[in-house]
C-alpha cells in the first residue's frame, strides 16, 4: 500500500477562483438586464464579442508565454474583465471599440504584466480609458434611454449598427441617436456638467426629459440593479464591504457637502449615487482583488480616495464621469497604501 | 472600568481576529467511549518524544523490562525519559522512522511485550500538602510528562516557572475537526482532570484557573463543571467554536485579553497554559505513581471501519491502531498524525504512537479533497482576513517565493503559529503554510550558516595572527640569541590562548560571543594589528606547499617523480620549496625540530634536488634572498643569505643540528629493539616491488618509522595512481636509480597493493605507537613547531586536552557511526 | 576685461564652494561600512582558497578592486547574486561549470589510518582538526567549513569529505522526497 504524503492543511474551504470570478459575474446579471431594458440589446452583443475576444487573446498570450492555456483560461478572469468593460462602453459603439479594448485589457494590461495577479492595473478599467481618450465620440455617444427614442431600434438594428455602423435603413448612428434632440445622447452626468457649465443651475438641467427624480432615467435603474448584484457579492463573502462602503460614503458625504455649500452649481448626493458608473465601480470594478489594496484599512482609505476623487473629476474635471480614472490613480497608490497599513501582529507593541 | 480579574470572573470573553469554520465531524469518533486495545507485537520508542535532550540509555539489548519502568533517565536540558508500557524484552536499540514529518529515523528503543503487563513497583502519593515543591517537579520529571496537545514541550520546566503565574489556563478546546480525544477524556475523566489541575496550584499558586472548552462540547464542558464545583478558583470557559481557538496564543486572547509578546513565552504575561491530557497524566503519575505510558488517540476518518477513541500504549505502531479499528484503505490513501489542519502525512504506518499523538486521521478522497492545482493569487486577502496571527500571508508568499528572506522576517514570518487557516481559505489553493515552512528552515539554516561562518572567520584571524606572532616571535628570539632568560609576555598571552582554544574545542560549542569576545580582546592587546595579506597569502602557500614538498620528498629520492611534480607544478612549487627551505632553516637555528617535516635522511634528496635543476634552485636562492632581506632587516644574520650552493650546507645543518632530535631518535630507536623483540618483524612480510630500500630499513629501524614509511609508500602509490595516465610522457632523468622508476613503470593496481599492505602494516605500527606513550619524542608533538618552547608544562597541559578532546570525539564518532551500522574503512 | 573679472568671479566661486565642499567632506563624513567588510560578510567563510586567494578577506578586497564575483563555489549562486546586487553587477553563473548548490560537507578522518602526520592539522584554515604527533587526529565537526584543504595533504588519504546529514532541525520539508515505503 501507498501512502501519499501532502502538507497541511489537509482540507479546504472549496472557494476557488473559477467559483469567484464566476459569482462576481453572475452577481453582473441585474444590471446587465437593467441595461437592455433601458437601452436596448446592444450591450448583449457588446458582451458576446467581448467574451470571445477576450478568451481568443488571453489563450494567444498563454500560449506565446508558454503556458497551460486551459488552467489559466477557466478561472474566468479574462471573462470578467471583458464583461466589466462591456458593460462599461456604450451599448451601440462599434464593433471595433470593444474588440480594441478587450485585447488592450488582455494582452497589454493583464498578460504583459505577467498574467492574473500580476497586473498593477484593473485591466477593464485601463482599457476604458485608452478607448475613452483614444475615441471620444464613440465612447460618450450614450445611447439614449429607449423609450425616449423616436424610433425604437430592435435588436437587428442595434447588431447593425455596431457591426456596420448604419442601421438598416441606413441611418448612422449620430442620427439613429439623436432623433429626439440634440442633447440625448450625453449621459445625465454629462448633461448637467454642460448644464453648470453654461451657467445654469443643476435643477434646471435636471429639468431635461431624460431626468427622472433623482438622476437620470434608466440610469438610477440601472444602478440599482449593480448595486443588488453588490450586496449579493457582499452576503457571498466574495468582496469586503470596506471598499464599496468607503467610497460611496465618501462620494456621498462630499456631495452633500458640495450640494450644501452651492445646491445651484453641485448636484445632491442621491444623483451621484445613481448617476453614471457608480455603483458599478464600488462594487466590481474597485473590489478587483488584484489591483486594490489588500489590508482591511488600506482598503478603506482606497475606498475612500476613491469617492473622492471621483466627486472631484466629475464636478471639477474635464469628464463626466470619473470611476475609472480614479481607480487607475488609485491603483497607482496601492502599494504605498499597503505598506503603511499592515495590520499589528499578534504579540507585536500595543496590547500588553 | 472593572479590573480585568472581575471581568473574567464576570465571565467575559474577548476575540481574536481572522479564524475559519472547517466542518467539525466530530461526530465520527465521540460517540463511543474511549476503548482498550489488545496489546500489540512490538513497541517503538523514541527516545526523544518532546522538545530537548534524549535521555540516557538505561537498558540493553535483551533486557528484561517491566512495565513503567524506566528506559532512559533524564539528563541535562529538559531531557525527559520514557518508560516501558508494559513488561517485556528489550529486543533492538536502532534508529527508527520517527512521529516527524520528515519520518528522519530516531534511535528507540524497540521491545516485544511478553503479554503479562506486569507493574513495576509503583509509589503513589497519598498526600499532596506533604510534598514539597522540589520533589512535586522532580515527580513530574520522572513520570516523563511532556505536553501532550502538541508541542510536547516538557511539563516539570513549565510547572516550575520561576515567574509568577497570574492564569493557569486548561486547554481542552480542540478546535482541529475530528479530534475527540480532548473531548472524551473530559467526558470520562473529569475528575482526574481536575486533581491535575490542583497539583499544578499547589505548584504555581495562580490566581484563577480558567478551563477553556468550545461550545461544541456540551458533555465535557458538564462534566468538567461538576468535576470543578468544590474549587472555586476553577472557572470553566465555554468558547465560540471556531478554528483555531485552540491554539496556546489564541486562547490566551479569548480567556484573558492577554497577547503573548512576539518572541515571549505566555509566562512573561503570567499565563500558562496546559492542556487536560497533560493534565489528567499528572494525576496519574502523582496519585497512581504511573509514569506516561498511554494516551488517548482519536482513530477517525471515513476509511476506518469503527472510528473512535483508543487509550495506545506509546509506542504502538499506527498500523496496530488502524487495524484494531478496521481500516479499508482507498486509492491514494493519506494517513494523517494530528487533525486535518495542522496534522502530518505520514510515509508508512510503521510509525509510533508518542507522546504527542493525539489522532490517528485515515480521511478518503472526498471528505477531504485533494489539494488541486497552485493557481494565481489574486491578492484577494482571503487569507489576512483568516489570520488568527493578523499578518499578511498574502505578502509572505510572495516573499517567500522570491527568496526574500529579510522581507519575510520584516513582516513577522516567525510569528506565524502555521495554523493552516490562509491555506484552508485560499481560492487559488496556494500551499501558503509549507512556503512559510519552507522559508522558516532556510531562514533558520542561514542564520546558523552566519554564525558558523562568522567564528569560522574568527578561527581563521585568529589562527592567522597566531602564525604571525609565531614567526615574529621566532625572529626576536634570534636576535636574543639562544639565552632563553626572559621568556615575552606575548608568549604568556599566546599560551592563554591556546589554553582557551582548547577549552572552547572541548565543549563550550555555543560560545560564539564568546569566541568573538576573545578574538576582540586579542585584536586589542596586540594594537589591533591591521591583517597583512601578503603574509598570509604567503603563509598558506608555503604550508601548502610545504606539504606537498613533503610529499615529493617522501615519494623522494625518485627523480622521476619529483621532476615531473615539478613540471606540473611548475616554478611555484620550487618557489615554495625554497621558501620551506628557508624556513626550515630558520626553525633549525632555533635547535627546534620541526615535526612537519622529520627524518634527518629525508630532507637529503631536497638538498639534492636543488642541485639538480640549476633553474630551481635559482629561483630558490632569489626567494630566499627576498626573505632574507627581510629577516636581516630586523637584524638577521645576513652570512646564512645563500648563494644557491651555501643553502646546501645549511639545510644540512638544520638536519643535523638539533640534538634533541638525534637523543629523541637514539630513544626511539632503543625502543624499536625493544619492539623487535617482542617479535614484531615487519621484514617477513613480503616487500612489494614499489617500495625502495629505504622502507625495509626504516622498518627495521622502530616501529614509527615503520609507520612512516607506511605512508611513504602510501603516498607514492597515490602519486602513481594520478600519473597513470600521464606516466608515459614522464621525462625520466638519468640521475634516477632504475629501482626507483619502477612505481611508474608498474601499472597502477600494483601500486594500489603495496599500498595497501603499506597501510595495514602502518596500521599495526600505529597501534604500537600509540602505546608507548612515555616516549620522549612526545615532548616534539605540538601542532606547530613555534610553541614548543614555551613554558613545557603549558604545551603538555594544552596537548593533553587536546588529546583526550580527541580521544572522546573519536569515540563518540565511533559510535555514532556504530549506529548507523556504516562503519567506514 | 569683462572676460577677466568674469573669469576671476566663476574661479573664486570655484574655489570657495570647493573649500566648503572639501570641509563638509572631512566633517561630516559618514562612517559606513567599507565595502569589503560587506563583501566579506557575504562570502561563506569556508577560507577554502578556492577562489584563488587565500582565504574569505583578500577575496572580499579583491572583490572590492573589482575581481569576478563568481568565483566562491562554497557559496553557490546564493552568493552570487547577493554580491551582484551589493556591487551592482550583473549576476554570473559561477566559474567553473560548479553545480548550482554546493552539498555542504564536513572533513571526516577515518581514523584507523590515520598516522598522525599533523599535515592537516596545519592545513586546516579554522584550527578544526585537533591531534598530535603520531597520535590520530580528529576532526570537530562544528568547526568544519568543509573547505577541502586538509584532504590534500594527507599522506595517507584518510580524509573524506562526507555531506553534513539532514537532521529534524536542518529538515526543509521537502515532502516529495520521503522514501515512501512498501508495507505489507
Amino acid at each position: 500500500m501507498k501512502l501519499s504524503m501532502a502538507s497541511s492543511p489537509h482540507n479546504h474551504s472549496q472557494k476557488n477562483l473559477s467559483r469567484l470570478m464566476l459569482t462576481v459575474i453572475a452577481a453582473c446579471i441585474p444590471g446587465i438586464i437593467a441595461q437592455c431594458y433601458f437601452f436596448g440589446f446592444g450591450v448583449i452583443v457588446q458582451l458576446m464579442l467581448a467574451l470571445i475576444t477576450a478568451s481568443l487573446s488571453e489563450a494567444f498570450m498563454l500560449s506565446v508565454r508558454k503556458r497551460p492555456v486551459w488552467p489559466a483560461l477557466s478561472d474566468g478572469s479574462a471573462w470578467l474583465t471583458a464583461v466589466l468593460l462591456a458593460i462599461s462602453i456604450p451599448p451601440l459603439a462599434p464593433w471595433w471599440i470593444v474588440v480594441i479594448g478587450t485585447v488592450f485589457a488582455i494582452v497589454m494590461v493583464k498578460q504583459l504584466y505577467g498574467g492574473l495577479g500580476f497586473n498593477l492595473f484593473n485591466p477593464a478599467m485601463a482599457a476604458y480609458v485608452l478607448l475613452l481618450v483614444s475615441f471620444p465620440v464613440q465612447m460618450t455617444s450614450w445611447t439614449p434611454v429607449s423609450s425616449l427614442l423616436a424610433q425604437p431600434l430592435n435588436l437587428m438594428d442595434q447588431a447593425s449598427l455596431i457591426f456596420f455602423e448604419y442601421s438598416a435603413n441606413h441611418t448612422d448612428l449620430i442620427g439613429a441617436l439623436t432623433s429626439v434632440d440634440g442633447t440625448t445622447m450625453a449621459t445625465p452626468l454629462d448633461t448637467v456638467k454642460t448644464a453648470v457649465s453654461q451657467n445654469l443651475t443643476v435643477d434646471e438641467a435636471m429639468m431635461g426629459k431624460q431626468f427622472s427624480a433623482y438622476a437620470g432615467i434608466g440610469w438610477m435603474w440601472v444602478n440599482l440593479a449593480f448595486l443588488v448584484g453588490g450586496l449579493f457579492l457582499l452576503k457571498t463573502k466574495v468582496i469586503n464591504w470596506h471598499i464599496p462602503v468607503a467610497m460611496l460614503a465618501t462620494l456621498a458625504f462630499c456631495s452633500a457637502i458640495g450640494f450644501i455649500l452651492a445646491p445651484g452649481s453641485h448636484a445632491g448626493s442621491l444623483f451621484h449615487l445613481l448617476s453614471g458608473a457608480t455603483m458599478l465601480g464600488a462594487f466590481f470594478i474597485a473590489t478587483d482583488p488584484v489591483s486594490a489594496s489588500t489590508t482591511n484599512r488600506g482598503r478603506l482609505i482606497y475606498g475612500a480616495c476613491i469617492g473622492l476623487l471621483v466627486y472631484l473629476i466629475r464636478n471639477y474635471g474635464g469628464y463626466p464621469d470619473a470611476v475609472a480614472f480614479a481607480v487607475l490613480i488609485m491603483n497607482m497608490a496601492v502599494p504605498l497604501i499597503d505598506h503603511y497599513t499592515q495590520p499589528r501582529t499578534y504579540g507585536h507593541g500595543a496590547a500588553k | 472600568m472593572d479590573s480585568l480579574l472581575e471581568q473574567i470572573e464576570r465571565g467575559t470573553l474577548w476575540q481574536f481576529p481572522g479564524g475559519v469554520h472547517p466542518p467539525q465531524q466530530k461526530s465520527l469518533s465521540n460517540q463511543q467511549p474511549i476503548a482498550r486495545l489488545p496489546l500489540p507485537d512490538k513497541l517503538v520508542l523514541p527516545l526523544k518524544q518532546h522538545i530537548g535532550a534524549n535521555g540516557q540509555l538505561l537498558v540493553n539489548v535483551g533486557d528484561k523490562v517491566l512495565k513503567g519502568q524506566a528506559l532512559t533517565k533524564p539528563t541535562a536540558n529538559w531531557s525527559l525519559p520514557v518508560h516501558a508500557p508494559t513488561s517485556g524484552e528489550v529486543i533492538e536499540i536502532k534508529p527508527m522512522p520517527s512521529a516527524h514529518p520528515s519520518a528522519l529515523p530516531e534511535l528507540s528503543i524497540v521491545m516485544t511485550p511478553d503479554g503479562n503487563d506486569t507493574w513495576c513497583e509503583l509509589s503513589p502519593v497519598s498526600d499532596l500538602n506533604k510534598l514539597d515543591h522540589k520533589t512535586l517537579i522532580d515527580l513530574l520529571h520522572n513520570a516523563g510528562i511532556a505536553g501532550m496537545g502538541g508541542a510536547g514541550f516538557p511539563t516539570y520546566v513549565k510547572a516550575d516557572s520561576h515567574q509568577p503565574i497570574e492564569f493557569l489556563v486548561v486547554n481542552g478546546v480542540e478546535c482541529e475537526p475530528y479530534i475527540t480525544a480532548d473531548d472524551l477524556l473530559m467526558r470520562e475523566h473529569a475528575q482526574e482532570i481536575v486533581q491535575g489541575i490542583e497539583v499544578m496550584q499547589q505548584l504555581l499558586k495562580p490566581q484563577r484557573v480558567l478551563i477553556g472548552i468550545e461550545d461544541n462540547k456540551p458533555e465535557a464542558i458538564a462534566a468538567m463543571k461538576r468535576a470543578s464545583a468544590h474549587n472555586t478558583a476553577i472557572l470553566v470557559r465555554a468558547i465560540p467554536t471556531k478554528y483555531p481557538s485552540g491554539g496556546e496564543k489564541q486562547l490566551i486572547r479569548v480567556l484573558t485579553s492577554k497577547e503573548v509578546p512576539s518572541t515571549g513565552i505566555p509566562a512573561d504575561i503570567g499565563v500558562l497554559v496546559q492542556n487536560v491530557g497533560t493534565l489528567f497524566a499528572i494525576s496519574e503519575a502523582i496519585y497512581k505513581g504511573k509514569p506516561l505510558i498511554e494516551r488517548v488517540v482519536s482513530v477517525t476518518g471515513n476509511t476506518i471501519g469503527k472510528p473512535q477513541n483508543v487509550w495506545a500504549l506509546i509506542g504502538t505502531e499506527i498500523k496496530h491502531l488502524l487495524d484494531c479499528q478496521g481500516f479499508t484503505p482507498v486509492l491514494e490513501q493519506r494517513v494523517v498524525m494530528g487533525g486535518p489542519m495542522m496534522g502530518f502525512t505520514l510515509p508508512t504506518v510503521r510509525i509510533p504512537v508518542i507522546k504527542t499523538t493525539n489522532c490517528i486521521l485515515a480521511p478518503d478522497n472526498q471528505e477531504l479533497a485533494e489539494p488541486g492545482d497552485e493557481k494565481a493569487c489574486i491578492r484577494c486577502s482571503a487569507c489576512a482576513d483568516a489570520c488568527p496571527q493578523s499578518l499578511l500571508p498574502q505578502q509572505l508568499q510572495w516573499f517567500a517565493k522570491s527568496k526574500d528572506y529579510d522581507k519575510l522576517e520584516a513582516y513577522n514570518l516567525f510569528d506565524c503559529i502555521e495554523c493552516g487557516a490562509c491555506s484552508y481559505v485560499c481560492p487559488s489553493e496556494i500551499p501558503l503554510v509549507q512556503y512559510y515552512r519552507v522559508a522558516k528552515a532556510e531562514i533558520r539554516e542561514q542564520k546558523l550558516d552566519q554564525i558558523k561562518a562568522e567564528r569560522a572567520k574568527e578561527r581563521f584571524e585568529a589562527r592567522k595572527e597566531r602564525l604571525e606572532r609565531e614567526q615574529q616571535e621566532r625572529q626576536n628570539r634570534h636576535k636574543r640569541s639562544t639565552s632563553r632568560s626572559a621568556k615575552p609576555d606575548a608568549e604568556k598571552a599566546k599560551v592563554a590562548d591556546a589554553l582557551a582554544r582548547v577549552k572552547q574545542k572541548q565543549g563550550d560549542k555555543s560560545a560564539v560571543q564568546a569566541a568573538i569576545e576573545r578574538a576582540k580582546a586579542k585584536k586589542a592587546a596586540d594594537g589591533s594589528l591591521e591583517p597583512d595579506n601578503s603574509e598570509v597569502a604567503l603563509e598558506r602557500a608555503l604550508r601548502k606547499e610545504q606539504a606537498r614538498l613533503y610529499k615529493e620528498q617522501k615519494t623522494s629520492e625518485d627523480a622521476p617523480l619529483a621532476e615531473n611534480a615539478k613540471e606540473d607544478s611548475g616554478k611555484k612549487d620550487a618557489v615554495t620549496a625554497a621558501i620551506a627551505r628557508a624556513k626550515a632553516k630558520k626553525a633549525a637555528q632555533q635547535g627546534e625540530q620541526e615535526n612537519g617535516q622529520p627524518q634527518p635522511q629525508a630532507s637529503e634528496p631536497e638538498t639534492k634536488k636543488s642541485d639538480d635543476d640549476p633553474r630551481k634552485a635559482a629561483v630558490a636562492a632569489a626567494i630566499a634572498r627576498a626573505k632574507a632581506k627581510k629577516a636581516a632587516q630586523q637584524g638577521e644574520q645576513e652570512n646564512e643569505q645563500p648563494q644557491p650552493p651555501a643553502s646546501e650546507p645549511e639545510t644540512k645543518k638544520s638536519d643535523d643540528d638539533p640534538r634533541k632530535a638525534a637523543v629523541a631518535a637514539a630513544i626511539a630507536r632503543a625502543k624499536a629493539k625493544k619492539a623487535a623483540q617482542q617479535g614484531e618483524q615487519e621484514n617477513e612480510q613480503p616487500q612489494q616491488p614499489a617500495s625502495e630500500s629505504e622502507t625495509p630499513t626504516s622498518d627495521d629501524d622502530d616501529p614509527r618509522k615503520a609507520a612512516v614509511a607506511a605512508a611513504i609508500a602510501r603516498a607514492k602509490a597515490k602519486k602513481a595512481a594520478k600519473q597513470a595516465e600521464q606516466e608515459n610522457e614522464q621525462p625520466q632523468t638519468s640521475t634516477s636509480e632504475s629501482e626507483t622508476q619502477k612505481p611508474d613503470d608498474d601499472d597502477p593496481r600494483k601500486a594500489a597493493v603495496a599500498a595497501a599492505i603499506a597501510r595495514a602494516k602502518a596500521k599495526k605500527a600505529a597501534k604500537q605507537a600509540e602505546q608507548e606513550n612515555e616516549q620522549p619524542q612526545q615532548e616534539q608533538s605540538v601542532q606547530d613547531a613555534g610553541s614548543t618552547d614555551a613554558t613545557p608544562q603549558t604545551p603538555e597541559q594544552k596537548r593533553q586536552a587536546a588529546i583526550k578532546a580527541a580521544v572522546a570525539k573519536a569515540k563518540a564518532k565511533k559510535q555514532a557511526k556504530e549506529q548507523e551500522g556504516n562503519d567506514p574503512s | 576685461m569683462t572676460l577677466f573679472y568674469a573669469l576671476i568671479a566663476l574661479g573664486s566661486l570655484a574655489l570657495i564652494f570647493g573649500l566648503i565642499l572639501g570641509y563638509a567632506a572631512v566633517k561630516y563624513r559618514v562612517e559606513s561600512n567599507p565595502i569589503v567588510d560587506q563583501v566579506d560578510a557575504i562570502l561563506p567563510q569556508t577560507q577554502c582558497g578556492q577562489c584563488g586567494y587565500p582565504g574569505c578577506r583578500p577575496y572580499a578586497e579583491a572583490i572590492a578592486n573589482g575581481d569576478e564575483i563568481n568565483k566562491c563555489p562554497p557559496g553557490g549562486e546564493a552568493t552570487v547574486k547577493k554580491l551582484a546586487d551589493l556591487m551592482g553587477v550583473e549576476a554570473k553563473p559561477l566559474a567553473g561549470g560548479e553545480e548550482a548548490e554546493p552539498v555542504k560537507t564536513v572533513a571526516y578522518i577515518r581514523e584507523d589510518e590515520c598516522i598522525g602526520c599533523t599535515k592537516c592539522i596545519q592545513a586546516c584554515p579554522v584550527d578544526a582538526i585537533v591531534g598530535a604527533t603520531r597520535q590520530m587526529h580528529t576532526v570537530i565537526d562544528d568547526e568544519c567549513t568543509g573547505c577541502d584543504l586538509c584532504v590534500e595533504p594527507c599522506p595517507v588519504d584518510c580524509i573524506d569529505m562526507l555531506p553534513v546529514e539532514q537532521t529534524k532541525q536542518t529538515w526543509k520539508w521537502q515532502l516529495d522526497a520521503i522514501a515512501i515505503k512498501q508495507i505489507d
